[in-house]
């Protein structure tokens, strides 16, 4: 290479870096782990941020491939939203490694633990995996509890002042809204599965358990005879005979999960299989948080009603 | 920061398990009950700084070749007919402080005759806050060359080492005491330029000044000595990876590993390598599965061996020449269903004739087929057939079974 060409190269990559640089200052560059957190972070940040999901919205939380273009995404965030309580313990701290970002490093202010302030559900006495991938720190899925996401969010709230207190107002006016929108849904959501008060449903995974305590439901069995173990057709066999014997008629199925066995529980039980997801944007027409707990709620009462 | 979850049942580690059980027994003082709704006590968290996890394999399996070593050249590979425990490692990591994490993994093994060994496999420490998007790695690691040398068996996708790995860089891979910077390069994809700075000497920087060494050229071992900063290893790595889709990543890297050798004075050895690895995944995986993987890497050395005498009769001079040795292999992996994935690796290895003739430098041809099944992320079992073609030597057939387990932390998955 002569001498030109090197200085030729080099102005590119300058010019390049520095395009790189100016097109993202403006905005908060906000990463969440899932799409859940990433729909909640929009709602507080507005237009004052820009916000990336690391997991699709089909995939499992928990069974994330940390892949290169993550370590991209996080070394230039200002905030990074993890779910906590372990949810992401299987791919999130390489990245965090490879990222070297001390802006979203575990005590800075870009680091919001959404798992923070909520009160866990199934935290465990004695440490044992013969009972399963059981959660140290208690069942993750807890942001289908409409009052959990509003802890996240006033969790979000504070961290994003802290990280941009120029637009500390917009946040702060941000979730205002944001709780009332979540009080006034609230009423709503309740009201319509409250005919079904004390129904009994069956989900693939523990991933019910916060949604079915807040609504009155209860969550009669899960496929999986223990979490994150693969079904076995004894327990199967169990389930479908508590099934028939407490008239359970839905299952719940989210789009990571088998839902050909779901189908063989429900063809014997005479139940309904329901494609229902906790991330917005698995299903059609959910964008935001209020959408997917609509949808879930809306179809879950459907099925209930036996419509 | 994660906490341990289970108990080890290591003696030699008796004072780890009195802290794993404070951390256990605390949490019962607040006499939760699995349901109820309760933050854990700040104690029983702030109980351990660091997590803890042990992982052992097993080997069992048999080859047509009674020699088993002459065949299974990694030292964490299956070394006899019957059972083996080639590998268990005590893995310790954590915060060090606001400035650094520090890593330890420390391996007990029983050597073919079932002798117990134990080394110190690495033991580092990793800035958390250099600016500039650097960051240091000091202590003794493996060294970052390629895909697979800095991987842990555990990790690895079939039972043994690959094997121009383990001709370029010895039975244990190629790690070393020295450090490490790193630069995650401001690109709109991902990529990082690494520089190694290593010690040359040691048993494992096979291929430089190792005493295992003079089994590519039959030389005479000089007394291994660092005199000036060119006497250090140097490795250099790039790396870049790309999405091509939404399902599928591409990542792509070379690397270089050059340093002095002990056949003579002022003889050294270059290593280069590229590696190539492809990943597919559909949007809505169930537990990661179906996915379909493909890791290539090719290696070549060229090893300049001084004149010398040869180490088993003096009375014979080999010349000044140069070695060159070639290899490379692929593995496909096809995750066909949760937990259940199927592999197949093509080994091929090459090098130029010279004067000494090692066997370790012939060619050979292997190809290996498995399939393995993880009850959960915590256990393995796998079962692999290896079809080997030495070259020189002739054809054997093996059968190998292999059983993992992991206690304590829950490892998490790099890309």
């Amino acid at each position: 290479m002569n001498k030109l060409t090197a200085i030729k190269l080099a102005t590119v990559a300058l010019i390049a870096l520095a395009g790189t640089a100016a097109s993202s200052a403006a905005r908060l560059r906000v990463v969440a782990t899932t799409p859940d957190l990433a729909a909640l972070a929009r709602e507080i940040g507005g237009s004052a941020v820009e916000v990336t999901a690391l997991a699709k919205p089909t995939e499992d939380p928990h069974y994330v491939d940390a892949k290169p273009s993550h370590i991209v995404t996080l070394n230039r965030a200002d905030v990074l939203i993890e779910g906590g309580a372990e949810l992401e313990l299987g791919w999130l701290p390489p990245l965090l490694e490879s990222a070297r970002n001390s802006k979203i490093g575990s005590t800075a202010p870009g680091r919001v633990v959404a798992s923070q302030g909520i009160r866990m559900a199934e935290i465990p006495t004695t440490f044992d995996r013969s009972r399963g991938d059981v959660h140290s720190l208690g069942n993750p899925h807890f942001l289908i509890d409409p009052l959990s996401a509003k802890v996240v969010a006033a969790n979000i709230a504070t961290h994003f002042a802290q990280a941009d207190p120029a637009s500390a107002a917009l946040y702060r006016a941000n979730l205002a809204s944001f709780m009332a929108r979540i009080d006034a849904k609230l009423r709503q959501w309740e009201g319509q599965l409250a005919p079904f008060r004390g129904a009994k449903i069956v989900t693939y995974h523990k991933d019910f358990v916060y949604f079915a305590s807040r609504f009155g439901l209860e969550v009669l069995e899960t496929l999986e005879p223990k979490p994150g173990i693969a079904p076995s057709p004894a327990h199967l066999a169990q389930v479908i005979g508590a099934m028939k014997a407490a008239n359970a008629r839905v299952i719940l199925v989210q789009p990571y999960q088998n839902r050909r066995t779901a189908e063989t529980v429900a063809r014997q039980t005479g139940a309904r299989v329901l494609d229902i997801a906790q991330q917005p944007g698995a299903r059609r027409n959910t964008t935001t948080y209020f959408d997917m707990m609509d949808y879930m709620v809306t179809t879950l009462a459907t099925a209930l009603r036996g419509g | 920061m994660r906490l341990l979850a289970t108990t080890t049942n290591l003696s030699v580690a008796a004072m780890l398990c009195a802290a794993q059980l404070t951390a256990q027994q605390t949490p019962d003082t607040t006499a939760t009950t699995p349901g109820t709704v309760q933050q854990p006590s700040a104690t029983a968290r702030a109980a351990m700084y660091m997590n803890i996890g042990f992982t052992a394999l097993v080997d069992a399996g048999w080859s047509t070749e009674p020699d088993v070593p002459s065949l299974q050249l990694g030292d964490h590979d299956p070394r006899v007919r019957g059972f083996t425990i080639p590998n268990t490692e005590l893995t310790l990591d954590g915060a060090v402080d606001p400035y650094f994490k520090g890593f330890s993994n420390i391996v007990f093994k029983l050597d073919e005759g079932g002798e117990t060994g134990v080394e110190l496999e690495e033991a580092y420490l990793l800035t958390t806050s250099l600016p500039a998007n650097l960051q240091l790695k000091l202590g003794q690691f493996f060294t970052e060359f390629g895909r697979q040398n800095p991987q842990h068996p555990h990790s690895w996708a079939f039972v043994d080492q690959p094997l121009v790995l383990n001709r370029m860089f010895g039975p244990e891979g190629l790690r070393s005491q020295g450090m490490r910077l790193s630069w995650l390069a401001p690109t709109p994809f991902y990529t990082e330029a690494m520089l190694g700075v290593m010690n040359s000497v040691g048993g494992t920087t096979f291929s430089f000044q190792s005493e295992e060494s003079p089994e590519i050229h039959g030389g005479v071992v000089p007394g291994p000595a660092v005199e000036s900063p060119g006497d250090m290893l140097i490795v250099p790595r790039i790396v870049s990876s790309f999405e091509l889709t939404g399902t599928q990543t591409l990542l792509f890297g070379v690397s270089a590993a050059l340093g002095p050798n002990n056949s003579g004075p002022s003889a050294r050895t270059r290593i280069f390598g590229v590696d190539a690895y492809y990943k597919w995944k559909p949007a809505a995986a169930q537990q990661g599965f179906p996915f379909v993987s493909l890791q290539v890497e090719g290696l070549a050395r060229r090893y300049e061996a001084a004149e010398r005498e040869a180490a088993e009769d003096a009375s014979i001079l080999l010349p000044n020449e140069t070695l060159r040795d070639r290899g490379w292999y692929g593995q496909l992996l096809y995750g066909i269903r949760p937990r259940i994935v199927a592999g197949l690796r093509a080994d091929v290895v090459s090098g130029d004739e010279a004067s000494f003739a090692s066997e370790l430098r012939t060619d050979r041809f292997r190809l290996s087929p498995n399939v393995t099944w993880y009850p959960t992320e915590f256990s393995k079992i796998r079962l692999q057939y290896n079809y080997d073609d030495r070259k020189s030597v002739g054809t054997d057939h093996s059968v190998w079974m292999q059983f993992e387990f992991l206690l304590g932390a829950h490892a998490s998955h790099k890309f």
